[in-house]
């Protein structure tokens, strides 16, 4: 620096860039932020992918319908079972395959499951995030037991490949029914103990309120989905715009906050597990009887044609576009994964705030890395 | 708005449109991509229209062409619809951005950068996103070639 | 100038040395041997509030905790220092080597040197200054160079906004430590350790004879210490999900443990300093065993624990601040409500309005 520069401007600050990843405790996994900051003060984000691309699309191009649903699996790794149920249902529709009933209903409560794990797990990782580690066991604790009954019904507990296109792999265990009320008694307790931890927790409003704004009109600029758009007041839930399996037999309600805050972005992950809670309690009892799965060909051959297939993640809008050109597998395939999407909003949110604050954020917006590079 | 209706009220801005709802869910419409960030703010701003959220952008490669598929929704009204794009050039593709109607384009149009090798003009940060710095070829091409890291049955 | 211990296995030794050495050259072998005695029993103390740490850790978060090595995990923290004594020193090419180098001993040299002052019994106190409170929130801001120049001599980035934050929050909180105990020198008029609980002896604890602006002061005080330690809520220096580990970032093996158990011994002394001031050292609640000396210590340790404990379920139940947030705290809300404080206590001391019996 010249001597005239500082004599004249002391107080002169310089902005320098630090990375943020691919290793550090809160990309969790392995994404890279690009900062730019001057002392803590955030200028710019810029994010750089790719360090777990597998590029699963180009895969699917080689496989067969069936082999695509397991590379599902690895994309959004909480919500394995509704990545799956995305591709099955695409195959089903372009077929125009009826599944039994009792598939639908199964689907619809494992997949209500998956999202309070995934929910479970994402509370325990934003106290964390900011400095409570208990949370992290207190949150690990209840997904356990959902992470049980998947063991013991699809015999995984993560990446559960249950979903087939034509229904389920094979039938529920006979103990799936009374553990799903087991843990639903039990988690009705342990939800309350959730707020009484951290929600209520002064500090920790004071780290969420007002951090990371997304106002409407950006919310839906970015093609943010899920949780993070529904914070921002944007009625944006697949199960309530295009109902899939059982959700059209089930009354929920569709959580709405305005504030559009890293605090209402919480809130609505709080509020969509009692709402999952509920779904289960509806289904639970009255599971049809019925096959868990139609026969379908040994080689699946869609017909020629452009199929797209929305669904409800944890993190939101997953979509699934499957281009046919009629032969055994795809064209082209394109997930349009929700992570994507919500990480486009980051740098906007980000801009101005403080690194703690940039932490917070990416917490809320619940990004898992591999449903971002797919 | 129903299907119908959107073609009417669209037909007429531009007059070589391909409409077609064959072998899919959605209206679909062709655009010459010389027309396409014309279309697309009037797809985004007329009052009837209101297509606000670009939920999914997909690069394609038909093999002759190269292409955008952009899915779109009003959130206000609740009506879909699907805009193509094609190029023909593929050694030097260009489309037109729209990551200044949608703010969410900016980071998909660079990842189908990467994977297409599709350059979008006025793009503002047009640089290698998934892909390492040095990386030859464009992964999800049709005629990409890696005898290496590519299982081919 | 040394208070010598008039404990038995000590006033032998002294006897002991006097029989064949001049009076100076005792003098000098006692204090080192004290010096040597008190390294001995702060590092293995050390040692064991990490294992009071993980295990507290452990009970709230649902967990057993260390449990493998010896009964209870007893030996899983002297197996950890024993690990990191036999660790690699690994550090950054482009370092400065000698701050770098240097800055370890810091927190670890002023942690052992407050130590030194405290009475933990009417007679074990290695030195016992008339400036005690003074000479403890002196020593105990030297810590911070450490952290300071630790944080710029790694080279860092992250490391230096660790040390930066470590540099502003500990000179801001200094300033409530250093007023919320001397709302209580008002009451008792001395800076000397041994003469603050002189008082309290005749006068009950001052916690109880201060009343409100004692309560005040101890919750400021606890607050400030524990942000004085930088630890949760306060830990921004480390914030791992921020700054991954914060200063000591470059750090490993030993110079890494220097720093690790220097945070533990300055939460014991942050403490001892409460147990001294607010809840009467060594005494015995209502005086019940102030006649068996050998229990003084006990009593001592005690309370210093469960103060540690107090500190400890901080650390495990709440979120992390940001750094303005620290700073709003100490200086719009602490600061004023510290001075105002002072002003209430002086005020009750000279309308003689304590309780004392």
């Amino acid at each position: 620096m010249p001597e005239e520069t500082i004599v004249k401007d002391p107080f002169k600050t310089e902005e320098y860039m630090i990375n943020m990843g691919p290793q550090h405790p809160a990309t969790h996994g392995v994404l890279r932020l690009l900062l730019t900051i001057d002392g803590e003060i955030i200028k710019k984000v810029e994010p750089d992918l790719g360090f777990i691309h597998r590029s699963i699309e180009k895969m699917c191009e080689r496989d067969s319908y069936q082999q695509i649903v397991h590379l599902t699996d690895r994309m959004d790794y909480l919500s394995s079972h509704i990545n799956n149920e995305a591709v099955c249902l695409a195959v089903e529709n372009a077929l125009e395959l009826e599944v039994p009933d009792r598939v639908k209903v199964i689907r619809t409560i494992i997949g209500e499951l998956t999202r309070i794990a995934s929910h479970t797990l994402w509370w325990g990782v934003i106290g964390m995030d900011l400095g409570a580690l208990t949370t992290y066991f207190y949150g690990f604790r209840d997904r356990e037991l959902i992470n049980d009954i998947f063991e013991e019904t699809c015999g995984a507990r993560l990446t559960m490949n249950y979903n087939i296109p034509g229904g389920l792999m094979f039938d529920i265990h006979p103990n799936f029914v009374q553990r799903t009320k087991d843990f639903v008694k039990h988690f009705k307790t342990k939800l309350p103990e959730y707020d009484q931890l951290l929600t209520g927790n002064v500090i920790f409003q004071k780290r969420m309120k007002g951090v990371g704004l997304l106002t409407k009109e950006d919310a839906i600029s970015f093609g943010t989905s899920g949780p993070v758009a529904r914070a921002s007041g944007v009625a944006s839930d697949i199960r309530k715009i295009h109902p899939y399996s059982a959700l059209d037999r089930v009354e929920f309600n569709e959580v709405l906050f305005t504030e559009g805050d890293s605090f209402a972005r919480y809130r609505v992950r709080i509020q969509e597990m009692w709402e999952s809670l509920s779904i289960i309690e509806q289904l639970i009892d009255n599971i049809p009887d019925g096959d868990y799965k139609v026969p379908t060909k040994a080689v699946i051959k869609l017909p020629k044609g452009e199929f797209y297939q929305r669904v409800e993640t944890a993190r939101g809008e997953l979509g699934v576009y499957i281009n046919s050109d009629g032969k055994k597998n795809p064209y082209r395939v394109k997930f349009r994964s929700p992570g994507f999407s919500n990480l486009s909003a980051l740098n906007h949110m980000a801009v101005g705030s403080k690194i703690g604050d940039l932490v917070a954020m990416m917490a809320t917006l619940d990004l898992v890395v591999p449903d971002i590079d797919r | 708005m129903t299907n119908n209706e959107l073609q009417k009220g669209i037909e007429p801005w531009f007059s070589d449109l391909e409409f077609t709802e064959e072998g899919t869910q959605f209206l679909t419409l062709t655009v010459p991509k010389e027309n396409l960030h014309e279309l697309m703010q009037k797809l985004r701003n007329e009052p009837d229209m209101q297509f606000d959220y670009l939920f999914c952008e997909t690069g394609m490669d038909w093999g002759t062409s190269l292409g955008v598929i952009y899915h779109l929704r009003s959130t206000l009204y609740g009506h879909e619809m699907v805009v193509k794009v094609h190029t023909t050039d593929r050694e030097n593709a260009h489309i037109d951005t729209v990551c200044d109607i949608w703010r969410t384009a900016e980071l998909h149009e660079r990842e189908i950068h990467d994977l297409f090798g599709i350059e979008f003009t006025n793009h503002p940060n047009m640089k290698v996103l998934i892909l390492p710095e040095n990386w030859e070829g464009y992964p999800l091409r049709k005629d990409y070639v890696d005898e290496i890291n590519m299982i081919i049955r | 100038m040394m208070n010598i211990p008039l404990l038995l296995p000590t006033e032998w030794v002294h006897e002991l040395l006097m029989g064949w050495m001049p009076e100076t050259a005792v003098s000098i072998v006692e204090m080192v041997l004290i010096a040597v005695v008190y390294l001995a029993f702060f590092a293995v103390a050390g040692l064991y509030l990490v294992l009071l740490e993980r295990k507290v850790a452990a009970w709230i978060q649902l967990r057993l905790g260390p449990n493998r090595v010896g009964f209870w995990g007893i030996f899983q923290t002297i197996a950890d220092a024993l690990k990191l004594v036999s660790k690699e020193l690994t550090g950054t090419v482009k370092a400065d080597k000698f701050l770098y180098n240097l800055a370890p001993y810091f927190p670890i040299v002023a942690a052992l040197i407050a130590l030194s002052v405290f009475p933990f019994s009417k007679s074990l106190q290695a030195y016992d200054v008339n400036i005690g409170i003074f000479f403890l929130t002196a020593v105990s801001s030297i810590g911070v160079i450490g952290i300071l120049i630790g944080g710029y001599g790694s080279n860092n980035k992250y490391a230096l906004i660790g040390a930066m934050r470590s540099g502003v929050q500990v000179i801001s909180y200094e300033l409530s430590v250093g007023l919320s105990l001397l709302t209580m020198v008002l009451l008792t008029g001395s800076l000397q350790l041994s003469e603050i609980i002189e008082t309290q002896r005749t006068g009950g604890w001052l916690i109880v004879q201060g009343h409100i602006p004692a309560l005040i002061a101890f919750m400021i005080y606890m607050i400030a210490g524990t942000a004085e330690t930088n630890r949760a809520p306060f830990d921004l220096v480390e914030a791992e999900s921020e700054l991954g580990a914060g200063y000591h970032t470059e750090y490993s093996g030993m110079k890494f443990a220097y720093f690790f158990l220097a945070e533990f011994i300055n939460m014991f002394i942050i403490a001892s300093i409460a147990t001294t001031v607010f809840f009467g050292g060594w005494l015995s609640p209502f005086g019940i065993t102030d006649g068996i000396f050998w229990l003084q210590p006990i009593w001592f340790i005690l309370k210093v624990f469960i103060i540690i404990l107090l500190m400890m379920f901080f650390r495990w139940t709440y979120p992390r601040l940001r750094i303005d947030q620290v700073l709003t705290l100490e200086w719009k809300y602490l600061l004023p409500l510290n001075l105002m404080n002072i002003v209430l206590m002086a005020i009750i001391v000279w309308l003689k309005f304590t309780i004392s019996w």
